[in-house]
């Protein structure tokens, strides 16, 4: 049993993912007062991205079987590591990556698990997570055992400035376990997005669409006001579900994170998945006929104004 | 093939959450519960998968989750051939428990499949699938969004998944049998089952119920958790409100984006 | 009898195939023989159809309809027909007089001819052959005075068919009126041919034009033959013939001969005629008088329940069909007029009540290897009503689903078809069975699950429905806990929409100001399932029903009063069927009455507006002057849109509609008509439904009519012409 905090990272074409970086700014902060290191886990052969400058050091293996995400092989991997290495808090994003591993490596590990986190204390040599439940209408405020536990964290919810320091972590490389060469499941092709459509995380204006909204046909209302705004249409995921918009076109977790300078929420009741999407970007703007729909939170300026006729309302304005 | 699908029954999202009196829980009793939404999927996907090959599906649920029965018939009524309620793991089972009573029954009623959904909007620790298949030994995927029987070659039985990653990128992985799936959604939107025939399933009873004793497991999950409080989130930011009529709100959200220079003029 | 100076005493009568010999003759009668076996193999046929189906519970209704009794509806109107309807071909004049004028003169023709046929075989075939037999001469009644009635009768009223026939063939050739087009709603892929149904309207009133002009030549003929005696005078329009003929130069010999030539021309063209009937669009010479006598508009107020003992939903084969429905196939003459006032064939949904029901004809023709022969659709490929039997489901693939979900149950159709054909029961039916399938719109499916855990379609929790009384400084009375006069069905859209909220606040207040002893049900007021019937989802419908006869069983009240048509229609008309009666006031209903005794003292508005009548209420439910005294009460000048009251326009909401997509349309039915509104001088466009507001609000801006045209709930006139009373007298006590 040490004091160490063990994060995996995620990584994805431009290096490690914001999320890893945010988890490594927390894993500091509890580290530091447990009294022991971060490690950070790079699975898979290849460069170790930049940004891991917060970590103490740096677990690789370097299986080729590794080499692209494979729940098992994470799993078997990561399983050992948490024997062998034994930290006190393994930390993981609450990503498809962390709903994969989390409750399956606390089974493992004979350890707790609190997913969906959004905020983290330590208390002594325990630690209190702040989880989301019932789609973020309700926080639960909960104290893990002191032994061991697992936390799955929703993206977003610490500061990566913390994580994005420089360092020049220790470099340990572990062998992988004998198990990969048996694995039940293997990866047969991978897909990237569909191409064609427009690229809504390059868009400077994105006016989103959420059920709402009501039906397909509305969607032409938002559609009129974007064209004369100059903005590309978005929306959340219930509407990619109900197939009235591509899914090229989601905003959140399951879609696309976007920053665009400014992001007009119509019907959108703001689920932590889709704020997970959307949160920083630059001027949020938020129509919602619920006063207290999650969305106002993150939003910046809100307003209860039906969107069917705040949307011609709009076109109007600007110049329709 | 076995396909055995387990569903929860969660508050309905639409209704007031209340937190009980000593602040650690919420206020179940005058709640409405509905089948879990991603569940709901998963038996989607599991009647589609039965329509392509045959397969027997099997409901399974756990008769202390409120109205679980109503889920139950209408899966019946959607197509499933059996339902299975559970009992004898407690009044309000935390993931880890529920995962040990599915377990226990999947021990002696052995499935190919378990097809479920990948989260419960009311899980504090975690999710179902992870859990069953790390306490069952069997490989498992979450976050997928189709399942297909491979059909060649015929051994080992193994089915083909599509595993959903952010920004749209996603992976085929084809997954030995007996393996557990975390459903995000279904190849097509949950089918609806009129009401005529969820009445007359009922009618008709047939859920099976059965005692499967806790699967022994390390599983600790959230069973050593304590939750000090349960509160709604604090508002630490709330949106600027703008008022007045359409228009007028309309020519306030002009000036905002004009002031950044995100409209011309 | 007077002599006929120049003449031999001709006696008055004329003679029953004259130049006609006993070849020709007996010729004749064998012909006539075949014609009338062909006839009843037709008939037998038709009847052979009609008898798969199952029981319709219309006969009684039927019977009293021969017997000249009608039933009447909730104001008045008339919910089954009398065989004076049918006499007066009052239902064909309805909104189109000249055609129902010459279909009077044609109906009524058709029966004099025939009567005069019959009249003619009596005295020739039986009064004759029979005295021969008994006394040794040949007795005739068709001589004298009855002879000469004869004539003049036949003489006219066959003139008169013969001008209503030109009359009718100048309206579908030449003026072409838009519902006599036979363009679908609907387009096959493949294409489609209705050539042979204009062949046959062509082959029916040109056979029967045939007639009339070769039965006035041959009476002209005759008459000329005869030398025109003197009673001739008395069989005008024949004599004028005559003139023509002589005038032309023809010799009474010479007319003889070509008397007799026409006699055959005649005599063939009306045994094919009588011979063609059964397998034409003729055949409704016999079908629809029995079909409007057994029409009931009662069967849509109050839809039939599943069908008894059936192990599936709705109407999968022909045996699921009552008779009268598929009576309803044949009986439809194609003219026209649903086709024209269906608000989704307005609005480009690919529904046509017609083509609804000629799809359905054909469908059980093609199954049933029909006998007719001309009228019927053709199309290269087999598809639809013409597939093969047994390849499509009738349900979404006869008929395809988009068509079925297209409809509003607005019962335009079923209130304008001359012949007594109920279309919307047969939609809800069809629907039944694809909700059976599950094939529906995703949005109307959430609204289905939504109303099946929540008792509303918005989604929100049981709980929030009476959570737009906060804004209101007193506490509407809960009717569960404290009796009161009327329980307010307040309904979905009044309580969860937000638009609407205010709305419902306003009503309170003014009834709360009258003085009115009113209360709510809660959260124990679910959804009453008007429209979650008309979607097909009968279950669901009766899930509703019971809890809400169970929730008003539990409170204390005397009356109902709704705000929401829909939720009218069914407590009033479809609960009772359910064990559970009362009475059920619509809102405006209420408020004209407090006007009336004043107790909403008013003053008056001075504003021009015009009225929207909600399908529900005006051609439903005949709420039709409530509202308008209510308007005349407020000193308000009304002027009507051209298409009020039960010819009211739907706004495209009903039957379920509200909950789907209408992305496949051209124009909006609502958009069409605020338009029709918007060519009025009028600035306000009053209401009295909630999903109209919605609807037409939504409308005015789509249309940009916004600006100068207010929708309106016609409670908020009320409330802007309510005088308050002065402060109380209270209140000045504690000043001082």
């Amino acid at each position: 049993m040490s004091s160490n905090v063990m994060v995996l990272v995620e990584a994805e074409a431009g290096g490690v993912t914001d999320a890893t970086v945010e988890l490594i700014g927390k894993a500091r902060e509890l580290a530091t007062a447990w009294g022991g290191a971060v490690e950070a886990v790079v699975l898979g052969p290849g460069e170790v991205g930049t940004g891991l400058g917060g970590a103490d050091t740096v677990v690789r293996v370097e299986h080729p079987g590794l080499a692209t995400y494979l729940p098992e092989a994470y799993e078997n991997t990561l399983a050992e590591l948490l024997v062998t290495r034994s930290p006190r808090l393994l930390m993981l994003a609450n990503s498809t990556v962390g709903l994969d591993l989390g409750a399956a490596l606390a089974v493992a590990w004979d350890a707790e698990l609190v997913a969906y986190v959004v905020g983290l204390q330590t208390e002594g040599t325990t630690a209190v997570a702040t989880a989301q439940i019932l789609g973020g209408k309700i926080l639960a405020e909960v104290g893990m055992a002191a032994e061991r536990g697992v936390v799955t964290v929703v993206p977003g919810s610490f500061p990566a400035a913390l994580g994005r320091v420089a360092g020049e972590p220790e470099l340990v490389t572990v062998d992988a376990p004998g198990s990969l060469g048996s694995l039940r499941m293997r990866l047969e092709r991978l897909v990237t997005p569909e191409g064609g459509d427009v690229d809504i995380t390059a868009a400077p204006m994105l006016v989103s669409v959420g059920r709402g909204v009501g039906s397909a046909d509305n969607i032409e209302l938002a559609q009129e006001m974007a064209d004369y705004l100059g903005a590309t249409v978005s929306s959340s995921r219930p509407v990619v579900d109900a197939g009235w918009m591509p899914k090229s076109r989601q905003v959140g977790k399951s879609g696309l994170t976007v920053t665009p300078r400014a992001y007009l929420a119509f019907g959108i009741s703001g689920a932590p998945e889709h704020l997970e999407g959307m949160r920083d970007s630059e001027l949020i703007i938020a129509c919602n006929t619920d006063e207290n729909a999650p969305i106002f939170d993150v939003a910046h300026y809100g307003t209860t104004t039906d969107l069917f006729e705040l949307l011609p309302a709009l076109t109007g304005r600007l110049g329709g | 093939m076995r396909i055995v699908v387990p569903m929860k029954a969660v508050p309905d999202l639409v209704e007031e959450i209340e937190i009980t009196a000593d602040g650690t829980g919420i206020d179940r009793e005058y709640l409405k519960f509905v089948l879990n939404e991603w569940d709901d999927q998963a038996l989607e996907e599991a009647l589609l998968v039965k329509e392509a090959t045959g397969a027997e599906v099997v409901a399974l649920g756990l008769g202390s989750d409120p109205d679980i029965d109503a889920s139950l018939y209408t899966a019946i009524a959607k197509g499933a051939d059996r339902a299975v309620r559970l009992t004898g793991a407690g009044e309000v089972p935390d993931t880890a428990t529920r995962a040990r009573a599915v377990a226990g029954y999947l021990r002696d009623h052995p499935a190919d499949l378990v097809i479920t959904g990948v989260q419960a909007p009311d899980d504090l620790d975690g999710q179902l699938p992870a859990t069953l298949g790390a306490l069952l030994g069997h490989p498992h995927v979450s976050v997928v969004v189709s399942v297909a029987l491979v059909t060649d070659p015929p051994e080992p039985p193994a089915v083909r998944v599509r595993q959903e990653f952010a920004g749209g990128r996603a992976a085929e992985l084809v997954v030995d049998l007996p393996a557990v799936i975390g459903l995000q959604a279904a190849r097509q939107a949950p089918r609806y089952a009129p009401i005529s025939r969820i009445r007359q399933v009922m009618a008709a009873g047939g859920i099976e119920q059965v005692d499967p004793g806790l699967a022994p497991g390390s599983a600790t999950g959230a069973s050593g958790l304590a939750v000090r409080r349960m509160h709604a989130p604090e508002k630490t930011s709330h949106a600027q409100m703008l008022t007045g009529s359409a228009d007028e709100v309309a020519g306030q959200i002009v000036d905002l984006l004009r002031s950044r220079g995100l409209v011309k003029g | 009898m007077p002599e006929h100076p120049g003449a031999v005493a001709l006696e008055v009568t004329r003679t029953v195939f004259q130049g006609i010999d006993l070849a020709g003759k007996s010729l004749f009668y064998v012909v006539s023989t075949a014609v009338i076996l062909v006839f009843l193999y037709g008939w037998y046929r038709r009847v052979d159809k009609y008898r798969q189906g199952r029981p319709a519970g219309r006969g009684a209704t039927f019977w009293r309809a021969v017997r000249g009794k009608a039933d009447v509806g909730p104001a008045g109107r008339r919910d089954t027909r009398t065989v004076g309807t049918l006499a007066a071909s009052s239902t064909i004049a309805r909104r189109d007089t000249s055609a129902g004028i010459a279909h009077f003169f044609i109906f009524w023709g058709f029966i004099v001819a025939f009567v005069a046929t019959v009249i003619l075989t009596i005295d020739h075939d039986i009064v004759g052959p029979v005295s021969n037999a008994l006394f040794g001469h040949t007795d005739s009644f068709f001589h004298g005075p009855f002879f000469v009635v004869y004539s003049l009768t036949v003489d006219t009223f066959g003139f008169a068919f013969l001008v209503a026939l030109v009359s009718m063939a100048v309206r579908r050739g030449i003026r072409r009126p838009f519902k006599l087009g036979y363009g679908r709603a609907q387009n096959p892929d493949q294409g489609y041919s209705r050539g042979r149904y204009v062949a046959g309207d062509w082959v029916f009133l040109g056979l029967l034009i045939a007639i009339l002009v070769t039965a006035y030549l041959l009476t002209g003929a005759r008459i000329l033959s005869q030398g025109d005696p003197w009673f001739t005078a008395l069989t005008p329009f024949g004599r004028t013939v005559a003139e023509i003929y002589s005038g032309l130069g023809m010799t009474p010999a010479a007319a003889a001969t070509v008397h007799t030539y026409l006699w055959w021309v005649h005599a063939a063209l009306a045994l094919a005629f009588v011979a063609y009937i059964p397998y034409s669009k003729a055949m409704h010479i016999l079908v629809d008088g029995v079909n409007l006598l057994a029409s009931d508009r009662r069967a849509t107020r109050d839809l039939p329940g599943p069908v008894p003992g059936a192990d599936h939903a709705g109407y999968q084969q022909i045996s699921d069909f009552t008779w009268k429905e598929l009576l309803d196939l044949d009986a439809c003459t194609k003219c026209g007029r649903c086709h024209d006032v269906c608000p989704a064939r307005t609005a480009g949904a690919p529904l046509s009540p017609r083509d609804l029901i000629l799809d359905l004809r054909q469908w059980v023709d093609t199954a049933e290897h029909g006998i007719t022969l001309l009228d019927r659709e053709s199309r290269p490929d087999a598809t639809g009503p013409l597939a093969p039997a047994g390849e499509v489901p009738i349900a979404g693939g006869v008929i395809p689903a988009a068509t079925l979900w297209a409809c509003t149950t607005c019962m335009a159709c079923v209130d304008i078809c001359p012949v007594g054909v109920e279309h919307v029961p047969l939609i809800v039916e069809l629907r039944r069975s694809l909700v059976e399938e599950g094939q529906m719109d995703p949005t109307l499916q959430t609204a289905m699950k939504n109303l099946a855990t929540q008792g509303n379609s918005f989604g929100k929790s049981a709980r929030m429905r009476a959570r737009w009384t906060k804004g209101l400084d007193f506490t509407v009375t809960d009717a569960r806990k404290e009796p009161v006069t009327y329980l307010w069905y307040v309904g979905d859209y009044a309580s969860f929409d937000d638009r609407l909220q205010e709305n419902s606040r306003l009503l309170a207040r003014l009834l709360h100001d009258a003085g009115v002893s009113f209360g709510i049900l809660y959260e124990d007021e679910w959804n009453s399932g008007n429209d979650v019937r008309r979607a097909g989802e009968e279950g669901l419908y009766e899930m509703l029903a019971e809890h809400n006869i169970a929730a008003l069983a539990a409170a204390g009240f005397q009356e109902i009063f709704t705000t929401d048509p829909h939720t009218l229609n069914t407590l009033r008309n479809e609960y009772p069927a359910r064990g559970a009666s009362y009475t059920v006031w619509h809102y405006t209903e209420l408020l004209a009455h407090l006007l009336d005794t004043g107790a909403l003292p008013v003053r008056p508005l001075g504003r021009t507006v015009t009225y929207h009548d909600p399908c529900y209420l005006a051609r439903y439910n005949e709420v039709v002057q409530a509202p308008r005294r209510i308007l005349t009460a407020l000193g308000c000048e009304l002027v009507e849109m051209p298409r009020n009251r039960a010819n009211t326009f739907c706004c495209g909401a009903g039957g379920g509609r509200i909950w789907m997509d209408d992305s496949m349309l051209t124009e909006r039915p609502s958009e069409n008509r605020i338009r029709e509104a918007a060519l009025l001088d009028v600035g306000y466009f009053v209401v009295s439904c909630p999903k109209d507001m919605t609807m037409y609000s939504d409308a005015a801006k789509t249309t940009g009519n916004d600006a100068t045209l207010t929708v309106l709930d016609i409670t908020r006139l009320v409330d802007e012409a309510l005088v308050r009373p002065a402060p109380s007298v209270g209140a000045m006590d504690v000043l001082t």
